[in-house]
């Protein structure tokens, strides 16, 4: 049985430029599905393929076991979407907005009218329920905008970056909305460059760059593929690399990477907390001086770097510049 | 990755032609209440159709030769037909902008992904307009009365005429609005989308009888003048209103000026329905 989602082979090309270069998807269904690259990975493109909003050049595409190509409309009866700009009525109240979806999506204006009032109130939106959303918070439209998705509770659900641009204090409000969602069961396809995020809320992630899925799997299975965890040792002084090395090769279950200028030892473990504290005593022993310690466990960043060989994203303005060099 | 073996029959939809109103009502009622919101568009689309009346009355009235009368009534009674009929498509740069504003802030997106009938966006904005531009009309008919227009003054005419006449200007406004969604989808950006919804317009509309005598036109131009479908609604409006300067050219559509008005609109109406409609489905962001 496929699952709720499901994709196989998706090409589509703007130009001369191949977007998607075969995208193969399966999401089970009652599981969240994340969908991690950089900007213009293809993630964007896919979600469209998969909403009926964009004709892929080929491929296949099943969702809520409908076929998209043959039925488009009727797998616009089957899912909610929610994208990356807020798309609400700007002039229109909250409530206007979610009734009007209602009735788009062919209930009757009564029920349309009911099912706004629900989830006005349960998106905390209640209070401002009858002011323009123009007038609302950047946090306020999402929900709002989420809660637009929602108005037929659809048993798949597609988010677009459903948290760029929000503050942290909004996203884990966001987020936990999500939660929420996904226990009651609903099938999730959600795209997003905070690896945190799709860390935080997805199943199973898949990773894209350059219109492909490059690699899949569960968080762990992608971090264990980068290699467990690691110590990071910082040496107070330059001439105790050497000897600090030669320490973490006693430990290590492989090469260990030094960063010169940094002062920076890593090499990878196993045993945990347990030999952190046996590498600290035999550096105390033989004397070495050290600035900082740590037991690290990779991040999608690593995962995403020792995968593609770029860094998923310009966090800030200190990566913009080094990318820049 | 397992094989997709089945995939599931969905019955269609009820009555495909009753969803289809019933969402363009939707889409309208949504346009219409965002119109009341933003008023200031409503009262702008008044000022320039009334800033027309009065200075083509005053300014030009005095000068111009209309059936061989220089007479500034008879130009009065001559313009308002032509200002009525530019007013109406001139809804076309609000429809314009209206779709690229909604494609630019993704509610088309918004709109393309659920389960509604393929052109109702389209179709409840072209109403919604359609409406304002009927608004438009009835205020600036009371300005034409309180400068002096009457209908009658060169014939008999009727009731029945004279709201034909706004019918048929509303038909020539409701086509127009469509090749302003057909422009709002082409274009990239809302001021895009209103400055390139009007430049063609003012060819369209001087180059025809709305506001001189095509009969004094070098004859390439009064060629062209005399076969514009909007001459042709303007003429219709000056016969039903029984108001002077009507055309005596031979050309068919100044003979037949009710019947040219109304296969022109639908025309208009039915190649650019299609077309917009098209471009809809698929219309990127």
């Amino acid at each position: 049985m496929p699952g709720a989602i499901y994709a196989e082979g998706l090409v589509k090309t703007f130009g001369d430029v191949k977007a998607l270069d075969g995208v193969d998807l399966d999401v089970p269904e009652g599981t969240v599905l994340g969908l991690l690259g950089p900007n213009g990975a293809g993630k964007t493109t896919t979600v469209r393929c998969l909403t009926t909003l964009l004709r892929p050049d080929s491929g296949r595409a099943v969702v809520a076991g409908i076929d998209v190509l043959e039925q488009p409309d009727a797998v616009r009866r089957s899912i909610g979407l929610s994208g990356q700009f807020a798309a609400v009525d700007e002039y229109l109240t909250g409530r206007e907005n979610l009734q009007m979806v209602g009735q788009l999506y062919q209930m009757r204006a009564k029920a349309a009218k009911e099912r706004a009032a629900e989830l006005l109130e349960q998106f905390h939106l209640a209070d401002a329920a009858d002011r323009p959303t123009k007038t609302y918070s950047g946090g306020m439209r999402r929900r709002l905008d989420l809660a637009a998705a929602l108005v037929v509770s659809p048993p798949v659900m597609f988010m677009d970056e459903p948290t760029t641009g929000l503050d942290p204090r909004n996203r884990q409000q966001l987020w936990e909305v999500i939660k929420q969602l996904v226990s009651g069961g609903t099938t999730l396809l959600l795209t997003t460059q905070y690896l945190e995020e799709a860390d935080h809320l997805a199943h199973d992630i898949a990773v894209v760059d350059h219109g492909r899925v490059i690699a899949k799997g569960t968080a762990d299975q992608l971090k264990a593929r980068t290699g467990g965890e690691r110590v990071e040792v910082v040496v107070h002084e330059r001439e105790h690399i050497q000897a600090a090395a030669e320490v973490l090769a006693g430990f290590g279950k492989g090469d260990t990477t030094v960063e010169e200028h940094m002062r920076k030892l890593t090499a990878p473990v196993t045993g945990g907390a347990k030999l952190l504290a046996e590498v600290i005593r035999e550096l105390d022993t033989r004397g070495i001086e050290i600035d900082d310690i740590g037991l690290r466990r990779p991040t999608l960043d690593d995962v995403f770097l020792s995968l593609t060989g770029h860094v998923a994203e310009a966090k800030n303005e200190e990566n913009d510049k080094e990318a820049a060099k | 990755m397992s094989a997709v073996t089945d995939t599931v029959r969905v019955a269609p939809a009820a009555n495909p032609v009753s969803q289809s109103i019933r969402d363009s009502l939707v889409v309208a009622k949504r346009n219409l209440i965002r119109m009341s919101r933003i008023p200031e568009m409503i009262i702008y689309g008044l000022i320039q159709p009334i800033m027309f009346v009065v200075l083509f009355t005053y300014v030009f009235g005095g000068s111009m030769q209309i059936g061989g009368s220089t007479s500034a009534v008879d130009y009065k009674n001559f313009l308002m037909a032509g200002i009525f009929a530019q007013t109406v498509t001139f809804a076309t740069a609000s429809s314009g902008a209206g779709i690229a504003d909604d494609m630019h802030k993704g509610l088309i997106d918004r709109f393309r992904s659920l389960p509604m009938a393929r052109g109702a966006v389209l179709t409840g904005r072209t109403l919604a307009d359609s409406v304002q531009t009927a608004l438009t009309l009835v205020v600036l008919a009371v300005v034409a009365l309180l400068v002096g227009w009457r209908v009658g003054s060169d014939g008999d005419t009727n009731l029945g005429k004279v709201l034909g006449a706004f019918g048929l200007l509303l038909l020539l406004g409701y086509a127009f609005t469509w090749i302003g969604a057909l422009i709002g989808m082409s274009v990239r950006t809302p001021e895009a989308a209103t400055s390139s919804g009007l430049i063609w317009l003012f060819p369209v509309t001087f180059i025809s009888n709305a506001f001189v005598d095509t009969s004094h036109m070098t004859p390439w131009l009064r060629h062209i003048a005399e076969w514009n479908p909007f001459s042709a609604t303007v003429q219709a409006c000056r016969v039903l209103f029984a108001n002077p300067g009507q055309s005596q050219s031979d050309a068919w559509p100044m003979q037949h000026p009710v019947w040219a008005s109304l296969i022109y609109s639908i025309l208009i109406l039915v190649v650019f329905r299609t077309l917009a409609v098209r471009k809809y489905r698929s219309a990127t962001a």
